[in-house]
């Protein structure tokens, strides 16, 4: 890395060229002393979670079809909508954490290859196909390498908007920005569905900068995976429930058809709970108040260490529990992940305040607040940069 | 492992595969099986493995193991191994080991016994460490070292220390068919008590008419005492007949090599079958100057320095293997060792397991090495 150091970069910080060079190396320390601790413990805490996640997941759908045996038509003591409602929601809501669990914090650690030093075939990057509606490996090329590499670059990380949206003023003002809270709302219902189109490939297209036969196989690839979804959660298992409901509503009344509904329902409600969910946790780490942008120029030429100060400055964390961390993906510790991607993530929290004061001690800022702060800035930029015009951060970022 | 876009390739009857089939639809993108494991890891079928049964020391340094293997099993055949998966401070590590005990053994366990070598990580995980009621990855058996099945062959079985395994489930398989072929072997211990299997070997000694055990003890005799070590001379001794036998030798690689020579002297080497274990680990060269790099699919390979990250290397020479970030953070160039010696340039860490996975961008050879690009 050391000898692409040109200083040509320009970070709007006030360090020299050597500052920043001792800034990195303290940061690597920090790194390989951690991936050196590595061992058993976290080995346990991934497996364990695994589990955890596959019950929750399977209790969950369960508990759903149990649900059904309390519908009122049952007419025993128990039956009654209510007691209906409230095993169904509990069965929705513990599927719809299962799928939080698995994207979060299972899948997408594990396709940034943090646990790929176990050396557990069953636990690999290469191979770990995730409970989403976008193929893994499409999904580790968006992010792990245009997004994770060319964090905040305004032209270069697709993150950045996603290409929809107008997150920093840095990206020039126009009309169809100004639709942008009602993108704001769908993505964050649909998020599953936009994360398996968020490829530069598609955008190309859109823009006019590629052919459309071009994006064929990119489609058929991302088409298959979807339909792999789509017919797990929104045909077998409502229509398993439909099949053995059948022979039952010749004694008992109600319609398998009704029954159907109701499952598909419940599958899409958990997708919606895991889509609202990933959707706030993610706009938190990279749109709130007094995070940075960059420009291509901003970064030419930059060293590990401009590297390092540049997902500092352009991440942002969230504060909470220790179940919050898990349930976010340790995604609230976005200024670690951004530092560190491929260092496992139940070691974030160890590290974030050794990173916080080694930032301090540089006089760098390290954003972190409240999930409300955190979303609350997040919203009211999206409304504010609708329109044209906007804040920037400080041209000189200090703590 | 989670195959990608691969049809189940279970076989089984017509209702269950239709069934598996449609609970892996419902279970996608796993396989039910990955359910299954939740209930019991003997049932799946993405992976095997097997449960520790038992335990027992044979030395001082030995232990045997006694493994439940899980579903899709296939018998073994005496002399054959297994490969073994542990892991150890929370890194998984692959060795393979012979299967000591006997197909006809009735409870569907078999053992592997095990010595704890001198600076072996996974040898002594597996002799001092491993847990009645643990779970490890195993292989199916594997290996062409067993006796013929029909032909009358009257077997010498050279073998040393932990070498006797493979001769074990072959001695054991013959008790057990009540036909014990006419044998001699001739093994090396340090002293009785530490031999492994000592016991057993002398009860089979005694009571079988047609195998014969030479025992030599080596730490009972004089560092320059000829005994000590296979030779020519002490092998006619034993055993007068040995041109005529077919000789089964297992055993540190100094005896292998030693038996290998006396054998094709004799110009006997196709009645010579030997067993040994392929070095999972690379040596390190000292000085570390780069080397030949290998890439094994596309048939090529070129000369490379210390310096020069093998991504380079791989797109200097031709190809053009899959990459991204290209500063050792987004995983996309990762490949597989399949052989050599390789450095990563940020830490000087150097990789030499066969299977390790290599960040082509940041590692450089060390040595010659072998990928799988």
């Amino acid at each position: 890395m050391s000898q692409t150091a040109t200083a040509k970069a320009r970070l709007p910080v006030d360090l020299t060229d050597e500052e920043i060079e001792a800034f990195g190396r303290d940061m690597d320390a920090i790194y390989y002393e951690t991936l050196e601790s590595r061992g058993e413990r976290d080995r346990l805490y991934i497996l364990r979670l695994i589990r955890t996640q596959r019950t929750l997941a399977f209790s969950g759908r369960m508990l759903m079809y149990a649900s059904l045996f309390l519908l009122p038509a049952w007419d025993h003591a128990l039956a009654s909508w209510g007691a209906m409602i409230i095993v169904m929601a509990l069965g929705v809501v513990m599927l719809g954490v299962a799928k939080i669990l698995e994207n979060m914090e299972i899948a997408h650690n594990v396709l940034h290859a943090q646990w790929d030093w176990m050396k557990d075939p069953d636990i690999q990057s290469n191979t770990w196909e995730w409970d989403n509606m976008s193929p893994s490996d499409r999904w580790m090329h968006s992010h792990n390498v245009v997004h994770h590499t060319w964090t905040n670059v305004v032209g270069k990380d697709l993150d950045v908007g996603y290409g929809i949206m107008r997150v920093t003023p840095m990206q020039e003002w126009h009309p169809k920005y100004l639709l942008q809270p009602v993108w704001f709302v769908l993505l964050a219902l649909l998020f599953e569905e936009g994360v398996a189109l968020h490829e530069q490939a598609i955008v190309d297209v859109v823009e006019g900068r590629k052919d459309r036969k071009e994006l064929k196989p990119l489609l058929k690839r991302i088409g298959a995976k979807v339909w792999g979804q789509v017919r797990k959660d929104y045909l077998l298992w409502p229509a398993v429930g439909a099949v053995v409901a059948m022979p039952i509503s010749l004694f008992v009344d109600f319609s398998p058809i009704t029954i159907f509904f109701m499952i598909a329902g419940g599958n899409a409600v958990a997708n919606i709970i895991r889509n609202l969910w990933a959707f706030m946790i993610i706009f938190c780490g990279h749109f709130p108040e007094g995070v940075y942008s960059f420009t291509e120029e901003q970064v030419d030429g930059e060293s590990r260490g401009h590297w390092y100060i540049r997902q500092l400055l352009g991440s942002a964390n969230i504060q909470g529990g220790p179940l919050f961390h898990v349930l976010s993906g340790n995604l609230s510790h976005q200024i670690e992940h951004h530092l560190f991607p491929d260092m496992c993530s139940n070691r974030y929290p160890e590290v974030a305040p050794r990173v916080r004061a080694l930032a301090a001690r540089y006089g760098l800022p390290y954003n972190t607040g409240s999930l409300w702060r955190q979303f609350g800035t997040t919203w009211r930029n999206n409304l504010r940069l609708a329109l044209p015009g906007g804040k920037l951060p400080p041209a000189v970022a200090t703590a | 492992m989670i195959p990608r876009d691969q049809e189940s390739t279970r076989s089984g009857g017509g209702w269950l595969h239709w069934l598996s089939t449609l609970t892996d639809m419902m279970a996608y993108p796993l396989k039910t099986s990955h359910y299954v494991e939740l209930v019991n890891p003997l049932w799946t079928t993405h992976k095997m493995q097997a449960r520790v049964e038992a335990v027992w020391d044979e030395t001082s340094h030995a232990r045997t193991i006694t493994l439940r293997p899980g579903a899709n099993w296939r018998g073994h055949r005496p002399g054959q191994h297994v490969r073994i998966g542990v892991a150890v401070d929370g890194k998984h590590y692959t060795r393979t080991y012979t299967v000591s005990s006997a197909p006809e053994r009735g409870d569907g366990c078999f053992t592997i016994t095990v010595k704890a070598i001198d600076g072996g990580r996974l040898s002594h995980y597996l002799v001092r460490k491993l847990k009645v009621g643990d779970y490890v990855p195993v292989g199916l058996p594997q290996g062409d070292f067993y006796l013929p099945d029909a032909s009358p062959t009257q077997p010498l079985f050279i073998t040393a220390g932990s070498g006797i395994t493979p001769a074990m489930s072959m001695l054991r398989s013959m008790l057990a068919q009540q036909r014990m072929a006419n044998s001699v072997h001739i093994h090396y211990a340090p002293s009785p008590q530490e031999t492994i299997f000592g016991q057993e070997l002398r009860e089979i000694d005694a009571a079988q008419k047609h195998y014969t055990l030479h025992e030599i003890h080596t730490a009972a005799l004089a560092a320059d005492d000829p005994a000590r070590h296979f030779s020519l001379e002490n092998l006619a001794r034993l055993c007068p007949d040995w041109q005529s036998r077919d000789c089964y030798a297992c055993g540190p690689a100094d005896l292998l090599r030693a038996v290998e020579a006396t054998w094709e002297e004799a110009g006997l080497a196709h009645r010579l079958h030997i067993e040994r274990f392929r070095a999972d680990l690379a040596e390190v060269p000292d000085d570390a100057v780069g080397g030949r790099v290998r890439f094994a699919n596309s048939d090529l390979e070129v000369e490379a320095d210390s310096a020069t990250n093998l991504l380079r290397v791989a797109e200097d020479a031709g190809l053009n293997p899959p990459h991204g970030c290209r500063m050792g953070i987004c995983h996309t160039c990762n490949t597989t060792l399949k052989s050599g010696c390789v450095r990563d340039l940020r830490t000087g860490e150097v990789l030499n397991e066969a299977g390790a996975i290599v960040q082509t961008c940041v590692c450089a050879a060390a040595g010659d090495c072998e990928l799988d690009l």
